[in-house]
């Protein structure tokens, strides 16, 4: 399923491209929207229903479990790098 | 009550509306440094989102997409709004959530900290910082820039006794300094918790609004039917993208007629502009800059869970469209627009940003006409108010706190050093606002930044994913970055050449690509990441007993 709505995302943004409206001026939905407008409005809403796919089927590894790690609570981030930092 | 004092009646209204909040918000701040930067890392889904979009919609969405639907057709939406509907949230989906968890893991408030740990490289910060902000500081002044200016011609005839030269409007050097002192106030006091609450009521503002102005200048053009007709009659071209032969014939024939009875024909036909597949399809890198904002990266740090950020990536492209389609078609109806026998917007009118305001004043009432200025101003401050504490944030923990203090400062001196850094960062930029008020290049500029932003988002997508990616990868993916961006800024004329295409695609095309592969050519030819960095950054996470 992840990679059906990976694709299906690349797809929507191949279909961004839309060619076949380019020169159309006449096409109007609902009598006063532009087709090449519509499609695009279009586009955004099926960018919101693809993205809630990818949240139901290809939610990321392992964030889930930071939820349950406490926060440094030094705030001190990156002791590592200003160790590294001395060496550089 | 003239037109001008109305606005000032419900501009006044509203700010103090945001004062009240931001004073509100700072009864829950907590006096601690994570409070201040990250709000504890307790903010909810719907202020999540709320904030994440306010900060990503500026002052352009609503004033400048009406301006360059005008000048260019409804083509802008496809190449602005709806590649900032897929890659925003795929920004968000594919790298805030991981960034959010090292930040949660690792204390991260900047960036610029998380730069430095990944790429195991204490200098990284000290050359990215110049970079970052440099390319933050144009926005920043673009909010001020646009506050001021918006002000000054909203309120004209508001006080003509008293501001004489700027025919009774607020003088610029009082609008933007007022907008500056109220998001000085609610950042200072509300740290991030303030700006998400602030922007959360201004994105309401102005998706409402957009709505409501839409609605009522269609009625007044006859509906939206009619509104559409007369630009099809007088402008089809900003129906479409392409224009052939038979667009010019048309125009050509349209502006005869004009010429020969300009009182006969009302509308005098805008020259065709075509927008080709390529330049379209380059737009595809623009929006990957909100990847690489320092600013949105904090927002994306204050979240309560992983789980809070689903809502922002499905409902962000949504919301977009809400208030990118309305601005767009009044743009586009301000091209051919007649109300009772003649042309709204006067021929040749050359101030495409300021379309949308003469159509609000023309065809609504003073009190509309205030409540969009609102609903403008909003757009710029949930912007502005984001920057100012990015800023302040990177100058307090990574200058002050890390390459200074060596990380030895207290919970309070962090506060502390904070919002002495709000109070600076914002006069600096009034005052810079002041300086170059009347600079039109300052405007072009922004887009500018956009791309500088956009180009260094491959790294922060390898610094998340690809493991191999090395120290020098990392140098040399900002470097090429910076010097592509000069050499290409140049080639513009200094942004003097707003159209300015580099092999027919947007310059941000080339530099991005440009940097992608010195990042991997640099990575592939250099040592891999110690063992260390690489089991802190991708082993993944197992919980532990609190």
């Amino acid at each position: 399923m992840k990679r059906i709505v990976y694709t299906l995302i690349i797809l929507l943004a191949v279909a961004h491209q839309d060619f076949w409206w380019w020169n159309d001026a006449e096409t109007m939905v609902c009598g006063f929207m532009p087709v090449g407008l519509a499609y695009h409005a279009g586009v955004s809403v099926a960018a919101g229903l693809l993205w809630a796919l990818a949240v139901r089927y290809c939610w990321p590894q392992g964030v889930d479990l930071v939820d349950a790690t406490p926060t440094d609570p030094s705030g001190a981030a990156g002791s590592a790098h200003t160790q590294l930092g001395a060496n550089e | 009550m003239s037109a001008g004092l109305i606005a000032v009646v419900i501009v006044v209204a509203y700010l103090s509306l945001l004062i009240g909040l931001g004073l509100l918000s700072n009864r829950f701040f907590r006096g601690t440094s994570a409070d201040y930067y990250v709000a504890s890392r307790g903010i909810g889904s719907f202020l999540l989102v709320m904030s994440l979009f306010g900060t990503t919609m500026t002052a352009f969405a609503l004033v400048g997409s009406s301006g360059e639907a005008f000048k260019s057709g409804i083509g802008v939406y496809g190449k602005m709004a709806s590649w900032a509907g897929i890659i925003h949230s795929a920004c968000f989906f594919l790298v805030g959530i991981r960034l959010w968890s090292f930040g949660k893991r690792f204390g991260y408030m900047t960036q610029i900290q998380f730069f430095r740990d990944r790429f195991e490289s204490d200098k990284l910060g000290l050359l990215m910082f110049p970079i970052v902000v440099a390319l933050l500081v144009p926005y920043l002044l673009i909010g001020v820039l646009g506050a001021g200016t918006v002000l000054q011609k909203v309120t004209a005839g508001a006080f003509p006794d008293l501001f004489v030269a700027t025919n009774g409007g607020l003088p610029f050097w009082l609008g933007s300094g007022v907008i500056c002192l109220v998001v000085l106030i609610y950042v200072f006091f509300g740290g991030v918790r303030g700006t998400a609450w602030a922007n959360a009521f201004q994105t309401i503002v102005f998706i409402i609004l957009g709505g409501v102005t839409v609605a009522v200048i269609s009625n007044r053009l006859g509906g939206p039917v009619n509104a559409t007709s007369l630009v099809k009659e007088y402008n089809p071209t900003k129906l479409k993208r392409g224009v052939d032969a038979e667009d010019i014939q048309h125009y050509e024939q349209k502006l005869a007629e004009y010429e020969a009875d300009p009182a006969k024909a009302i509308i005098k036909p805008k020259p065709p502009h075509e927008i080709t597949q390529l330049h379209f399809f380059s737009y595809l890198f623009i929006p990957l800059s909100a990847g690489m904002f320092p600013h949105l990266f904090q927002h994306w740090l204050t979240a309560k869970s992983a789980k809070t950020f689903r809502l922002a990536v499905v409902i962000h492209p949504i919301l977009i469209m809400v208030v990118w389609v309305p601005c767009v078609l009044i743009g586009v109806w301000a091209t051919s627009a007649i109300v009772e026998g003649s042309a709204v917007i006067p021929p040749d009118f050359a101030n495409p940003n300021a379309v949308l305001a003469i159509m609000v004043k023309k065809l609504s009432d003073p009190l509309l006409g205030g409540l969009l200025t609102a609903g403008i101003l909003a757009a710029i401050m949930s912007s502005l108010d984001s920057q100012v504490l990015c800023i302040s944030s990177i100058f307090a923990n990574d200058i002050v706190g890390h390459y200074i203090a060596h990380d030895r400062q207290t919970d309070r001196q962090k506060v502390f050093f904070g919002r002495l850094f709000v109070v600076l960062v914002m006069t600096a930029t009034y005052l810079l606002g002041i300086k170059l008020q009347g600079t039109r290049g300052i405007f072009t500029l922004g887009v500018w930044c956009f791309s500088g932003f956009a180009s260094l988002f491959p790294l922060l997508i390898a610094a998340v994913y690809w493991k191999r990616v090395t120290k020098a990868g990392a140098y040399a993916s900002v470097l090429v970055t910076a010097a592509t961006w000069l050499w290409l800024f140049a080639e513009s004329g200094y942004g003097a050449n707003g159209g300015f295409l580099f092999m027919g695609m947007m310059p941000v095309a080339t530099i991005t690509m440009a940097s992608t592969v010195a990042m991997i050519v640099v990575s592939l030819l250099t040592p891999a990441p110690s063992a260390a960095t690489i089991a802190k950054f991708f082993t993944p996470t197992t919980p532990t007993k609190a």
